[in-house]
């Protein structure tokens, strides 16, 4: 991880720029959210390039998982920084997002200059219900690994239903999902030590 | 503006775990209540972000910057979601590279993964009832909900890319309405 930053300047600024065009190049292939670019990222990466170790590649998504923003570009920042520090990472991330970012431009323009397009509303009719559908089933696909007992599938209502009724603030919904995570993990630990105790007496 | 913009996506793009689809319903709340875009054009606006490549929260949140203020508001919102991921990953690449292994995390993480799921489905039916499609404050139109049905059943048993299946929703749309 540190051998590239005593890299001379010359070999360092070209090493960001490789990053930074890896990232580039293979952004625009990202339909549909990070999940799909996983095999992508792996492929280029460890086969390809051989910047990452396949041993490696999975603490890498495991760990974009865990913090906040989209997978794909996490696991890209990252992978940066393991190859040339700080800047490594700002490239990375840059590439990662830069073609996306560009091409969203576009398509904004295009949409607010063309909204009131009859053949674009009537696409928009079509769309609209399809967006709903496919919210739905990410919805149902995190679900799969998020709903792992009867506690969790519980949680999952409940959030449902304190959105609708309540109206929570979304940012104190997710927070508490945190907190109440935290809690219902130490009061286990806190059951299987007493289980434990209550054997021993056995 | 543009702090504003940068401000509002920088505390999204601080909670944004578990992908972009479970801040949706934190974007509405937010870009909605201070009036930046129309209720009814926010579907639009993740529609159009979902057919592109790239994450849809990070790409909704160009196209509202965009619809704010232009290039400038676009910039800005963008800068916003990425930097507090940019941070954090840099604080946990330096520190604790193994932080997803920690009991204390593992356990937020269990209860945050049933609060994302809760809130993505949260946000289907806030679009849904405000768009015709199962009823609500958007009425009711039989017609989107078969589209919706349709999409569903097809997302579930067949492995289409749903950017082809959005694609050919809007065709529908220009030949059934």
């Amino acid at each position: 991880m540190q051998s590239e930053q005593s890299l001379p300047k010359p070999g360092r600024l070209h090493m960001l720029w490789s990053i930074f065009w890896a990232f580039f190049k293979i952004s625009p292939l990202t339909f549909g959210g990070g999940y799909v670019m996983i095999p992508l990222l792996e492929r280029e990466f460890v086969e390809r390039k051989k910047w990452v170790k396949t041993e490696e590649i999975a603490d890498i998504f495991a760990v974009s998982e865990s913090v906040p923003g989209s997978i794909a570009v996490n696991s890209g920042t990252f992978i940066g920084f393991r190859l040339a520090g700080i800047p490594g990472a700002i490239a990375a991330m840059a590439g990662a997002v830069m073609p996306t970012f560009l091409i969203l431009l576009i398509f904004s323009a295009l949409l607010l200059g063309n909204q009131d397009n009859p053949i674009v509303q009537q696409a928009l009719m079509g769309i609209r219900p399809t967006i709903v559908a496919l919210i739905a089933y990410a919805g149902y696909k995190i679900g799969r690994t998020a709903v792992i007992d009867k506690t969790t599938l519980v949680m999952v209502a409940l959030t449902v239903a304190v959105m609708l009724v309540v109206h929570m603030h979304p940012i104190i919904t997710i927070l508490s999902g945190g907190v109440l995570g935290i809690i219902l993990g130490s009061l286990k630990k806190r059951i299987q030590a007493k289980d434990n105790r209550g054997d021993l007496k056995c | 503006m543009l702090i504003e913009l940068f401000l509002v996506f920088f505390k999204i793009g601080l909670v944004s775990f578990g992908g972009g689809y479970a801040m949706l319903p934190l974007i509405d709340r937010e870009v909605t209540s201070k009036a930046w875009v129309q209720p009814e054009q926010l579907l639009d606006i993740i529609a159009v972000a979902g057919m592109s490549p790239g994450p849809i929260a990070t790409n909704s949140a160009v196209m509202i910057g965009y619809n704010v203020a232009g290039v400038l508001g676009a910039i800005a919102a963008i800068l916003g979601m990425v930097l507090p991921s940019l941070i954090i990953i840099l604080i946990v690449a330096m520190f604790f590279f193994q932080i997803q292994e920690h009991p204390v995390v593992k356990s937020a993480f269990y209860g945050l993964r049933p609060v994302i799921t809760g809130l993505i489905l949260y946000a289907s039916i806030l679009f849904a009832t405000r768009n015709g499609i199962i009823g609500g404050e958007g009425g009711f139109e039989p017609m989107y909900l078969a589209i919706s049905v349709v999409a569903l059943i097809i997302f579930f048993f067949t492995r289409i890319h749903p950017v082809f299946v959005l694609v050919a929703s809007g065709l529908t749309g220009v030949i059934l309405f």
